[in-house]
C-alpha cells in the first residue's frame, strides 16, 4: 500500500491556462510516470486524482486545470498550506520502449514531462485548444505543438511506439492509428485504490476499475 | 465496539492493510448471478455527501465462493458477507452456501437496483430457515415507519440490524442540468447521512433492543461515540475510507479512552427524546 502523508505546498505557478502545484515530497515515492496521486481538495469531501507532472529533487509537482470545485480549491492553495497526498497509485507507462513518441492533448500533457525525464530523450507532440493553453508546452521544451483546429494526431508518425494521454476522442483516434500504444485514461474516482468501484471503464468488453487496471492501458 | 467497513466501501483484496486495520471486513453485496454494475459515470460529489450508483457490481455467488472467499479467509480478518438478491430464495440460497464466517448481512435496501419484491421480513425468515450464522438485516432509513420494519425483521429471526444504507439522491451538471450519474439517481452517503443514521439507530434500538451496526457519515471518533450513544454496538466506516484509508486507525485514536460501555444507549435516557 502506498503512503498517505500531509505535505506542504512549496509553489503554485500559472502555466498558461493551467496551474502547476508543487509539494514537498516527504516520504512519498514519485512512482512510475502515468501513476497518480489522490490530493486532498480543501473543503471537498473527496480527493482528486492527478498524475505526477514533475519529480524534481524533494518535490512532487502536479499540473491542474481548474474545471470544478475540487481543482479550483487545489489551484487556490498557497505556499505553506498542507494537504494530504496518497500515492503513487495505479499502473503507469511501461518504459521499455525502443522508439517512444509522447503524445499529449490539453491537460493530458500532465504526465509527459516526468515521463520524458524517465525515458531520457523522447520526441513529443502536443495539441491544445488555444494559444494560452499551449503555453504549458514550456514544460516539455522540445515538443512539437499544434493548436486547434489542427489536431495532434496529424503529427503522429506511426513508426514510433506511442505513449499518450489526453481527452477520450484523442485516445480513441490514437488507438485506431497505433495498435499497442500505451494510453493513459481518466475517470472520476472517489478513492483511487479499488475501494469505491466508481471509476469503471470498458476494458476488453468488461467494466473494470481504472484505478486498479490502469490508468495506463494498452490499445488493443 | 467492533469497527467495520460499510459494505461496498472497501475491497480487502486490493487493500489488505486497510481490511486488517478493521475488526471485521464486510464484503460487497453478493448476488446469485454476476453483475457488471451500472454504466459510468457512477459517482458524483455534492456539497455535503457523495452519490454512487455502482449497481451491486460483483462476480456472482459461484465465483465469489470459489475464488474470492478463499483469498479473503487468508487475510485473517473476521468476514461479514453481504448478501443480496431480488426474491427471498436468492438470499436464502446464498446464506445456505456460506459457513464459517463471522456474520451475514442481508442487503435489503440498495437504492441502485429495483426494490426487492419480497418484504424484508420474508427475506429474513427464508434465510433464518437455512443458516445458524448471525443474520444482520441492513435497512434503509427511507422507510416511513422504520420501527415497524425493525420489529418485523426481529420477529422473523434477525440477530441484528445494520443501519443505515444510503438514501436516494441526484446531482445535475451545473450548465446542462443533466444528471451527473448515468443512472440518473444514486445513493447519498457521507456527512449528510450522520443525523439520519443517529435517528435510525435510536429508533430501531428503542423498537427492538437488537444489536446494531451503526453507519452513515462516520468520519471521526466523535461520530462513533454518538452512534453508540444512540444504541449501536458496532460501527462501520463508509465514505471516509475513500478519502482516508488510514481512517480506522485514526478513529480509534480519536475515541481514545472514552468508555463506550458507559456511553452506550445514553441518548435514550432523556425523557424529552421521543423515538
Amino acid at each position: 500500500m502506498p503512503r498517505r502523508e500531509r505535505r506542504s505546498v512549496t509553489g503554485v505557478e500559472r502555466v498558461g491556462a493551467y496551474t502547476l502545484l508543487r509539494l514537498d515530497r516527504g516520504g512519498l515515492e514519485p512512482g512510475v510516470p502515468g501513476q497518480f496521486f489522490m490530493l486532498e481538495a480543501p473543503g471537498r469531501l473527496l480527493p482528486r486524482a492527478l498524475s505526477l507532472c514533475q519529480a524534481s529533487p524533494g518535490e512532487l509537482a502536479f499540473l491542474l486545470d481548474a474545471v470544478g470545485p475540487g481543482t479550483e480549491a487545489l489551484c487556490a492553495l498557497e505556499p505553506g498550506e498542507r494537504i494530504h497526498v496518497f500515492g503513487p497509485l495505479g499502473n503507469g507507462f511501461r518504459l521499455d520502449v525502443e522508439r517512444p513518441l509522447l503524445v499529449g492533448g490539453g491537460i493530458g500533457m500532465a504526465p509527459l514531462p516526468y515521463l520524458a525525464t524517465r525515458l531520457g530523450r523522447a520526441p513529443a507532440v502536443l495539441g491544445f485548444r488555444s494559444e494560452r493553453h499551449a503555453e504549458a508546452a514550456a514544460l516539455l521544451p522540445d515538443a512539437e505543438v499544434v493548436v486547434e483546429p489542427r489536431l495532434v494526431t496529424e503529427l503522429i508518425d506511426p513508426g514510433y511506439e506511442v505513449l499518450a494521454c489526453g481527452p477520450e476522442p484523442m485516445l480513441h483516434a490514437v488507438a485506431a492509428m497505433c495498435p499497442g500504444a500505451q494510453l493513459a485514461w481518466e475517470a472520476p474516482m472517489a478513492c483511487g485504490y479499488g475501494a469505491c468501484y466508481g471509476c469503471a471503464v470498458d476494458v476488453d468488453g468488461e467494466l473494470k476499475r481504472l484505478c486498479v487496471e490502469g490508468p495506463v492501458l494498452e490499445a488493443a | 465496539m467492533r469497527l467495520l467497513n460499510a459494505s461496498g466501501c472497501l475491497d480487502a483484496l486490493t487493500a489488505p492493510g486497510v481490511a486488517r486495520s478493521l475488526d471485521g471486513f464486510v464484503t460487497k453485496t453478493i448476488t446469485p448471478l454476476p453483475r457488471e454494475g451500472n454504466a459510468p459515470p457512477r459517482i458524483a460529489e455534492t456539497a455535503y455527501g457523495m452519490l454512487n450508483a455502482i449497481g451491486l457490481a460483483n462476480p456472482g455467488r459461484e465465483r465469489f465462493l470459489a475464488e474470492a472467499l478463499p483469498q479473503l479467509r487468508e487475510l485473517g480478518v473476521p468476514l461479514w458477507i453481504s448478501v443480496g438478491g431480488f426474491v427471498a430464495a436468492d438470499y436464502a440460497e446464498t446464506c445456505a452456501a456460506l459457513e464459517d464466517v463471522e456474520a451475514l448481512e442481508l442487503n435489503l435496501s440498495c437504492p441502485n437496483v429495483d426494490e426487492a419484491a419480497d418484504s424484508a421480513a420474508e427475506i429474513v425468515a427464508a434465510c433464518r430457515a437455512v443458516t445458524a450464522l448471525p443474520l444482520y438485516a441492513k435497512l434503509s432509513a427511507a422507510h416511513p415507519d422504520l420501527s415497524e420494519v425493525a420489529r418485523a425483521v426481529a420477529a422473523a429471526g434477525a440477530d441484528g440490524l445494520s443501519l443505515v444504507n444510503t438514501l436516494r439522491g441526484m446531482a445535475l451538471h451545473p450548465r446542462t442540468h443533466e444528471p451527473v450519474l448515468a443512472r440518473g439517481q444514486g445513493g447519498l452517503s457521507g456527512p449528510s447521512l450522520k443525523p439520519v443514521a443517529l435517528a435510525a439507530v435510536h429508533t430501531c434500538y428503542a423498537a427492538t433492543k437488537l444489536p446494531i451496526v451503526g453507519m452513515g457519515g462516520v468520519a471521526a471518533g466523535r461520530d462513533v461515540v454518538d452512534l453508540v450513544a444512540c444504541g449501536a454496538r458496532d460501527v462501520a466506516l463508509g465514505t471516509i475510507l475513500f478519502s482516508d484509508p488510514d481512517a480506522p486507525t485514526r478513529v480509534r485514536v480519536e475515541i481514545g479512552d472514552a468508555d463506550l460501555d458507559e456511553v452506550f444507549g445514553t441518548a435514550h435516557e432523556s425523557a424529552a427524546v421521543h423515538a
